[in-house]
This record gives structure tokens, C-alpha cells and sequence, in this order.
């Protein structure tokens, strides 16, 4: 019960950030998600943001500032396979997954459905 | 004829010979349904794009007035019309359609208004012997154009507005009954500083006031005279805030008969935040609803104040502030 309470807890803050980055700073929705993506790739580079995955799970993978930090950690550890240019391979190495799936479901859901609104 | 700085007074009294009027399915669950000539359950109707919709409503709208008024196209003089979108398609392409000689007019929201002015301006002063004010706006073409296509799901603040699917058109020409068009004041662009596109009704109403001030003095009249006083589409929030600039400048005004078309067209249930907008608005509730009620005989003289936002997308990306603009029209009965 305290993993969902925590994952709630956590999950909800980083929405709230975003939901607060509109409102009061008056942020357009894709200056959002970009911030809320920096965010999760800095603090995945000074390594807190796997802390916050372990402390609280899903609440802290799901939403975006995950996608920030999966790019980071994809682009240390190939680097330090490869050295320098790792950080040009790996960047899309642990996200290539959830990217490739945008694209082909995007595609599919386009060809069935009127894409244009 | 020019009466004080800027006002027009009509003394052949063109007559609003007739109107046509076109809603879509969200203005056919409103309480003003029944003033539509025609509404559509589709919102493409059936069309290929929102675009192309939008110009058909417009056409609907033309073709409709012209044939209650028992006219033909061909007999029209001129054809004043504008709308949202950029470079004023949606007006110029059903133009294209209709054939009548064109004047091509942008005042966004206010068009209604400024087009009903100078078409009563040409009527009067002999340049025309009918002359055809339209407009139009879709819900659809405008969220894409101004704010996010409709499919990408962006949340809206509750002072944003909803633009009405719709086209209004009005022929004037010398009649002997009806409602007649006996003078119009041409508003200043006034610019408060206002830059957030979630809130025009904020930003629109200090034009709405200018112009409202502008015509009580050059007309020298008491606004007391109208049975209703209708702004075009300020919204709950512009209309607050209109209330208060008025009592600010001391101006005398009927509180109790001061609207907003924006709050007349749809209902409390429809999930509209501040209201309605849109070019459509203060047309087809000025054309339609009030044009009914002058019929029947439970308005006298009306005062419609439409009221336009002149931002593009481009202006707004560059982060400057949105002038605005208002009409003033006085049609009696």
C-alpha cells in the first residue's frame, strides 16, 4: 500500500509542477513537457533521479522528467562502453523503444482515422 | 452623414430587408436554436476540411438572406464580408460563389458590425441600392489557426472563450417595414497591454466602452434609449469588466439591458468557460435572435456592439499585446 500512496504522492507532484508551470508562469503546453524533460535529464545526470525511481516507482517513470533522464543514462552508459562517441549513440539507446512506438502507433491510428483537425 | 467625430447617422433609414443566418450542432443544443435559418449536425458538413465548412456556412448565410428578402444575387450591388481566417478566405472564396461585386473587410470578431455600417453607409449615401453584410466563423478553423489544432488536446483556462459555428448575413436596401439601421459609431483600436489569447474578453472590453462613450457623445444620446444594449463577444469576463470601466467613466447606463451575445448563444450546461466568440457571434445573434425579437415586437431599438481582437498567430508568437476594436450599430424598429 505505501509503494501506491508514494507513487501517488510523487507522481502527482511532478504534474503539478507542469499543471503550475502553465498557470502561473503561463507556459504553452510543449514548453511544459520540454522543461519538465531538461529537468529529468539534469537530475538524472547528477544521478538523483534513479533515487527517485527506487523511492517511488512508477510515480517517478511515468511521466515525462522520465524521458529526460532515460536519454542521460543512455548516453553515460554507452559512453562508457565507447567512449565519446557513446554519448551520440546512446542518447536514444534506452528510449529507442518508446520512441519507435510513438511513431508506428501515430502512423497506424493516422491511416484509420482523420488525422487533421 | 457624419454626426460629432465619428459616427454616422443614417437619414434614409436603410431597412434590414432580410437575414440569413447558419449554426452548427453545438449552437443547435443552445437555447438560441430556434433563431437559426438553418443548422447543420455535422460539423464538416460534409466537407474535407473545417476550412471549407466555414465557407459553405457563409454561402448558406448569403444565399439565404438574399432569397427571403425575395432578390436575386444579381441584384445586389455589393457584398461586404470578412471572417478569421488569414487572408480572409473564408469571405473571399464564397464571394467567388455568390458573384456579387466584393469588398473584402477584416475587423475579426467586429466584422458583423463593421460590415452592417458600411453597407448601411453605402445605402444611404446612394452608392448602393442593396448592399449584403456578412460573416462567419467555425470552431474548428479557428482553434487551429489561433490556438492548437483540436486534436492535440491542449487545457484551456476558464477565461477562454469558445467560437460559435456559424455564418450571419443581412441585406440592406430601401424598404418600408422592418427593422432599419439609423446609425453606426466606427471605433479606435484601444490597446491595453493584454497579451494572453485565453482571455480576448478581458482585452476587448475597453474597446467595447470606447466605442460605446464615443457614440453616446457624438449621437448625443442617452443609452437609457435602447431596449438592449449588445456587446459582441467580451464573455463573462470582458462583460464584468465592461460593466465597471462604464460606471469608471461615469457614463449613464442601463445595467439591467446591457448583454453580451457571447452570453446569450449557448447555455449554462454547454462547457463553454467564459462564453462564446468568434465572428459568428454578435452575426448571428444580432441577425437572428435580435432581429426576431424587434419583430415580434419585444425590442424597440437595440444598440449591437461587436467587438474584434486584431492579434494574428504571428503577433501573439512575437509576444506582443492584442488591440482591439468595437462597432457600434443602432438598428430600430
Amino acid at each position: 500500500m505505501e509503494k501506491f500512496i508514494l507513487a501517488f504522492l510523487v507522481g502527482g507532484g511532478i504534474c503539478l509542477i507542469g499543471q503550475l508551470l502553465m498557470d502561473l508562469l503561463r507556459l504553452t503546453p510543449a514548453h511544459t513537457t520540454v522543461s519538465l524533460v531538461v529537468a529529468g535529464a539534469v537530475l538524472g545526470g547528477l544521478g538523483l533521479y534513479e533515487p527517485l525511481i527506487k523511492f517511488a516507482g512508477a510515480g517517478a517513470s511515468v511521466p515525462i522528467s522520465s524521458f529526460g533522464n532515460a536519454l542521460v543514462q543512455g548516453a553515460i552508459t554507452e559512453s562508457e562502453r565507447t567512449g565519446l562517441i557513446g554519448i551520440l549513440t546512446g542518447i536514444f539507446e534506452v528510449t529507442s523503444a518508446g520512441i519507435s512506438a510513438a511513431l508506428i502507433f501515430s502512423f497506424m491510428a493516422a491511416l484509420i482515422f482523420k488525422p487533421k483537425g | 452623414m457624419l454626426k460629432g467625430h465619428q459616427s454616422w447617422v443614417f437619414n434614409s433609414r436603410p431597412a434590414v430587408l432580410a437575414c440569413g443566418t447558419v449554426g452548427g450542432p453545438f449552437e443547435a443544443q443552445g437555447p438560441l436554436a430556434e433563431d437559426f435559418d438553418i443548422l447543420h449536425d455535422d460539423m464538416w458538413l460534409g466537407q474535407e476540411s473545417f476550412e471549407k465548412a466555414e465557407r459553405k456556412m457563409l454561402e448558406e448565410a448569403c444565399e439565404k438572406a438574399v432569397e427571403k428578402a425575395g432578390q436575386k444575387g444579381a441584384d445586389v450591388n455589393f457584398h461586404l464580408s470578412g471572417d478569421l481566417m488569414n487572408q480572409i478566405i473564408s469571405s473571399s472564396f464564397a464571394a467567388r460563389t455568390l458573384g456579387i461585386p466584393y469588398l473584402g473587410l477584416f475587423g475579426a470578431c467586429s466584422t458583423a458590425m463593421e460590415s452592417l455600417a458600411l453597407a448601411a453607409q453605402l445605402v444611404d449615401s446612394g452608392a448602393a441600392r442593396m448592399a449584403l453584410a456578412s460573416t462567419s466563423s467555425h470552431n474548428g478553423s479557428a482553434e487551429k489557426q489561433f490556438r492548437y489544432p483540436t486534436e492535440y488536446g491542449a487545457q484551456k483556462p476558464p477565461t477562454a472563450q469558445w467560437t460559435v459555428t456559424g455564418a450571419g448575413a443581412a441585406l440592406l436596401g430601401a424598404g418600408e417595414e422592418g427593422p432599419r439601421v439609423t446609425s453606426a459609431t466606427i471605433g479606435r483600436v484601444v490597446d491595453m497591454g493584454l497579451s494572453d489569447p485565453f482571455n480576448m474578453g478581458a482585452a476587448m472590453a475597453p474597446a467595447a466602452v470606447d466605442t460605446l462613450k464615443a457614440h453616446a457623445r457624438d449621437l448625443e444620446v442617452d443609452l437609457f434609449s435602447y431596449d438592449l444594449i449588445a456587446t459582441g463577444d467580451l464573455g463573462r469576463v470582458g462583460h464584468e469588466i465592461a460593466k465597471d470601466l462604464i460606471e469608471e467613466k461615469k457614463l449613464p447606463f442601463p445595467k439591467e439591458r446591457f448583454m453580451d451575445c457571447g452570453l446569450l448563444i449557448y447555455d449554462k450546461t454547454q462547457p463553454v468557460h467564459a462564453g462564446a466568440s468568434g465572428c459568428a457571434c454578435s452575426a448571428v445573434v444580432t441577425f437572428g435572435h435580435l432581429i426576431n425579437r424587434m419583430k415580434r415586437g419585444e425590442l424597440k431599438k437595440i444598440l449591437a456592439v461587436a467587438t474584434g481582437a486584431l492579434l494574428s498567430p504571428l503577433s501573439y508568437q512575437q509576444k506582443e499585446s492584442i488591440p482591439c476594436i468595437a462597432y457600434a450599430v443602432s438598428i430600430e424598429i
